[in-house]
């Protein structure tokens, strides 16, 4: 198993010591250290993904934890209910837009962070701000950035003569979902964009000498060099910010609670209300399980982009 | 490939050339440095103005004639202290606090063999195996929450901040492991083996040598793993109901706001006084954060 490393070691080392004790054995040492890990795994992840799978199929209420099995009879229930379908809708749409929005932005921002330019340090403090603060903490930021009636927005839109009334960010259907997909791409795209940055910055510089000098401008070096090469690299971070956005629930849950009437309902919050708060467990795990296909998705679409990375 | 596409003999083009392009540069410095502050300010928005907040009285607050972005009335410091002394911040921050450092003990004594494991002593399938625990990171606790209620009852810990400590590691050892493998690929394999060849044993030139020359990576992976800790919200959440027991993530959102009542200027003060520190380290050791992930994925 250890060939490579045993045929490094000079011959005359393993005669200086004088017990090769299981300290040594690589082939024993190296399953045990990993071990732990995963058993903690195992017990943690692997065990309540089965659990949560029995659970979509069964009658456990969080006052009555005995298991029976209703068959499907949980996914019929959730079928029939029309708010299970607004969230699914939801989670897609919010999903979608934000990928996008993510891309865009977080490309232009480490384009940014990676220019040289002075304060450059208390640039990236800021701009990180987002990404590094407690997701709960800055969605309760935004909250009060959005009040109904100090928004500071508002009272800039008002000065300007552009608003006559105050604008509802959090209470009308479509703004509600404007407002919470602006604060989850506000969010990602910090991170999205670190993650690009390191891929920027493995893009040898002479490829780029090479082009401004036989007279490529900005913009056909971006589309035609740092774009294609960087390509593996932002599938990573979009695929990276869209799981983390269309399984958080945590923007939705402070900001609106899902509200006005469901319009900002997404599957994780959703499941939460249901499985939680209502303590339905057995239908808030088959809400949540309808995550799964779409992040198998986006897991098997982010394999394919880092084994795209490795080859070339 | 550049000689050759350079016309060498207009000495007026390149001339021209070369003024063209230092014009360019200069209004793209221009451009760089607006596009720099617009992004600073969109991403520092809602602190700066929790910030003006958090020194308001309440009369200047809310009245909705009134520059939000000027004092006009004396800035206080009362919600602060209101936030130390009536609410239980401190309490909240106590228990992120050591609830956070054990769940980085426990990542560290999980993690590190592990990641020392894949990265180092040969296992055969070593490289699909890190890639599928970094993709256990990917799994979200919304997947999770409730059927781990279940198991968090069965262990006799619901509303225990215990529950945390236990179930925080199933998200921090992944993510951990990736970036301990990446930090200790960076290290040369010939300082193990002439360590070996010393007289150590394997496991004691992990211990005396990998270790302490890890440390740097270490340091950054316990920054990580302690934010990711200080970020959760939807376990705290579930779990845990008892004020006492609540961390600043879930404390702060459920317990300053009181039904219809918000403490507006406490909960701005809150937010920015946990943002702040959390920032400036991260942004110390962000360098180190990208090696460590782009040398997991480095064959050894």
């Amino acid at each position: 198993m250890a060939t490579g490393d045993e045929a490094v070691r000079p011959l005359g080392a393993t005669a200086a010591r004088p017990r090769a004790t299981f300290a040594d054995r690589e082939g024993l040492l190296a399953p045990l250290f990993l071990l732990p890990a995963i058993v903690y795994i195992i017990a943690l992840v692997a065990v309540p993904f089965l659990l949560a799978l029995g659970f979509a199929f069964s009658d456990v209420t969080a006052g009555d934890p005995s298991f029976d099995w209703v068959g499907l009879a949980n996914f019929e229930a959730i079928f029939d209910d029309p708010v299970f379908w607004r969230s699914l809708r939801n989670t897609l749409v919010f999903t979608v837009i934000a990928m996008v929005l993510i891309v865009v932005l977080a490309k232009a921002l480490a384009m940014i962070l990676i220019a040289d330019f002075r304060f450059k340090r208390l640039i990236r403090f800021f701009v990180l701000l987002p990404w590094t603060t407690p997701i709960a903490l800055a969605a309760v930021a935004w909250l009060w950035m959005l009040d109904s009636i100090y928004s500071p927005i508002n009272w800039v839109l008002r000065s300007l003569g552009l608003l006559e009334d105050n604008l509802y960010w959090l209470g009308k259907d479509n703004l509600a979902m404007a407002s919470v997909i602006a604060v989850h791409v506000w969010r990602i795209v910090p991170l999205a964009a670190v993650i690009i940055m390191a891929g920027l910055i493995s893009i040898p510089d002479d490829i780029n000498d090479a082009a401004e000098i036989d007279g490529a401008g900005f913009w056909r070096r971006l589309w035609e060099i740092t774009i294609p090469l960087n390509l593996p690299v932002i599938a990573v971070a979009t695929l990276f910010g869209a799981i983390l956005t269309f399984t958080d629930m945590t923007v939705v849950y402070i900001l609106t609670r899902g509200g006005p009437e469901n319009a900002t309902q997404v599957l994780p919050s959703y499941a939460f209300f249901k499985g939680i708060g209502g303590g339905d467990l057995a239908q808030g795990a088959a809400i949540a399980l309808f995550l799964f296909p779409l992040l198998l998705a986006a897991t098997i679409a982010v394999l394919r982009s880092v084994r795209k990375m490795e080859t070339f | 490939m550049a000689d050759t596409a350079l016309p060498v003999a207009d000495r007026g083009y390149v001339e021209r050339a070369r003024r063209q392009g230092r014009v360019r540069a200069g209004l793209g410095r221009v451009a760089v440095y607006l596009l720099a502050i617009v992004a600073a300010l969109v991403a520092a928005a809602p602190f700066i103005w929790g910030t003006i907040t958090a020194f308001k009285h309440d009369a200047d607050l809310y009245n909705a004639q009134n520059n939000p972005f000027v004092f006009n009335l004396e800035p206080t410091g009362q919600h602060v202290t209101f936030l130390f002394d009536e609410t239980q911040f401190l309490t909240f921050a106590a228990n992120t606090l050591w609830i956070g450092l054990l769940v980085v003990a426990i990542t560290l004594a999980v993690g590190l063999p592990a990641a020392y494991s894949l990265a180092r002593l040969n296992m055969p399938w070593a490289g699909p195996l890190g890639i599928a625990i970094f993709f256990v990171y990917l799994i979200p606790p919304t997947l999770l929450f409730i059927s781990l209620t279940r198991v968090v009852a069965i262990l006799g810990l619901q509303d225990s901040a215990w529950s945390l400590v236990v179930i925080y590691p199933t998200i921090t050892i992944p993510v951990s492991v990736w970036l301990l493998m990446g930090f200790l690929k960076a290290i040369p394999r010939d300082i193990e083996e002439q360590a070996m060849v010393d007289g150590y044993s394997r496991l004691q030139a992990f211990v005396r040598v990998v270790i302490p020359l890890a440390l740097p990576g270490i340091v950054a992976v316990v920054v990580f793993a302690f934010t990711l800790t200080a970020h959760e919200f939807i376990y705290a959440l579930a779990f845990i109901s008892p004020s006492a027991s609540k961390t600043i993530s879930i404390g702060v959102p459920t317990e300053l706001i009181r039904g219809d009542v918000f403490f507006w200027q406490s909960l701005q003060a809150a937010a920015i006084l946990v943002a702040v520190p959390i920032a400036f380290v991260f942004n110390l050791l962000l360098e180190r954060f990208i090696t460590g992930f782009t040398m997991g994925a480095v064959k050894g």
